[in-house]
């Protein structure tokens, strides 16, 4: 067994606690690697819990910059981060909650030339990206990888999210095909996001990753979760593997990753 | 109580409130095998109101709670 420090006894006690995580639970997430995919309103709230949750190693890819217009749901981007990279960011607020992790930041766009490579050291991936061509890329990679992942996405008042495991459950493209045509999905720079559903959607999709790391309870698979917070209706549709699956069916045609054609914000 | 009971693992919780004292029997429980047993002194009052207690819920036997001079508690877990 893992020594663990007074400080860190006291700092995962929450954690030992429980019946179900507990002192091996806890030595599980310090041993865990998990990369969060986007730093955005998904990405924040995943990456903060994961960092307070004492996930050893934690990697968080993003491209951007922070802009004043993510501040009322990118909760780990303070006013003074503006113009900063959202990965330096969260890094910050993240050693600030725990020190003692290691954090990787990739500053770069996750496409189909670098994907593999940067998600193959992971136990655990977090789809918290705004637009489908990552969200398919992530999940074909994910898959051919073997590598467990929670799909979220977040728009007006509404969010869904379903975590797969490849070989085991179903997957993105079981449900969804392919990407819908560019801008037949507005995004949340066109039709806006209540901030705090950021977070309802990000906090489940980190639920998702300490129960996986953890072994506690059931994960969302084979599951379709879906709320809309105007009613606070929350809804579960199973969803089944799909044999024609043309990534994990039996007879795939999805054989290598390919970049799609990125939808372009036309507003 | 005439049988003797062997003790694997000793554990000084005085002056250690909740919950933090249950997470130090967590500890050295998670340290044994199936079968041995834990002596842990426990502080009178809270902690040996709600630590037997919470050791039992998670499956695991206590085999005896007994006062000590100093009024703190000496209690036997066998680990499940």
């Amino acid at each position: 067994m893992r020594d663990f420090s007074l400080e860190q006894l006291e700092r995962y006690s929450r954690h030992i606690l429980l019946q179900d995580v507990g002192v091996e639970g806890q030595e599980k997430l310090l041993d865990a690697k998990v990369l969060v995919v986007g730093a955005g309103g998904l990405g924040c709230p995943v990456a903060l819990y994961l960092a307070a949750a004492g996930v050893g190693t934690i990697g968080i890819v993003d491209n951007d910059t922070v802009e004043i217009s993510n501040l009322q749901r990118q909760i780990a981007h303070f006013t003074k981060d503006i113009d900063v990279p959202k990965v330096e960011s969260a890094k910050e607020k993240m050693l600030a909650i725990n020190p003692e992790l290691e954090i990787r930041t990739y500053q770069l766009m996750l496409v189909a030339d670098n994907i593999r490579d940067i998600i193959r050291d992971y136990d655990f991936v977090i789809d918290g990206t705004d637009n489908f061509p990552t969200k398919f890329l992530v999940n074909d990679a994910c898959v051919m990888e073997k590598i467990p992942f929670s799909h979220g996405g977040i728009l007006r008042f509404d969010g869904q999210t379903m975590t797969v495991v490849p070989g085991e459950s179903s997957c993105y493209r079981c449900t969804f095909r392919s990407p819908p045509p560019p801008d037949a999905v507005p995004t949340c720079s066109q039709a806006g996001v209540l901030g705090a559903i950021a977070g309802m959607l990000g906090t489940i999709q980190a639920t998702e990753a300490l129960k996986f790391i953890t072994g506690a309870g059931s994960l969302l698979t084979d599951t379709l979760l879906s709320f809309d917070a105007k009613t606070m209706n929350f809804r579960k549709v199973q969803l089944k593997k799909q044999d024609n699956c043309p990534l994990c069916g039996q007879s795939p045609t999805i054989t290598e990753l390919v970049d799609a054609e990125q939808a372009v914000c036309s507003l | 109580m005439a049988k003797t009971v062997v003790v694997d693992a000793e554990k000084n919780c005085r002056g250690v409130g909740c919950p933090l004292n249950m997470v130090y029997a967590k500890v050295e429980l998670a340290k044994l095998k199936s079968g041995q047993v834990l002596e842990i002194v426990l502080d009178d009052g809270p902690p040996i109101n709600n630590v037997p207690g919470s050791v039992q819920k998670e499956g695991h036997e206590v085999l005896d709670k007994k006062q000590l001079e100093d009024g703190s508690w000496q209690v036997l877990i066998r680990k499940a």
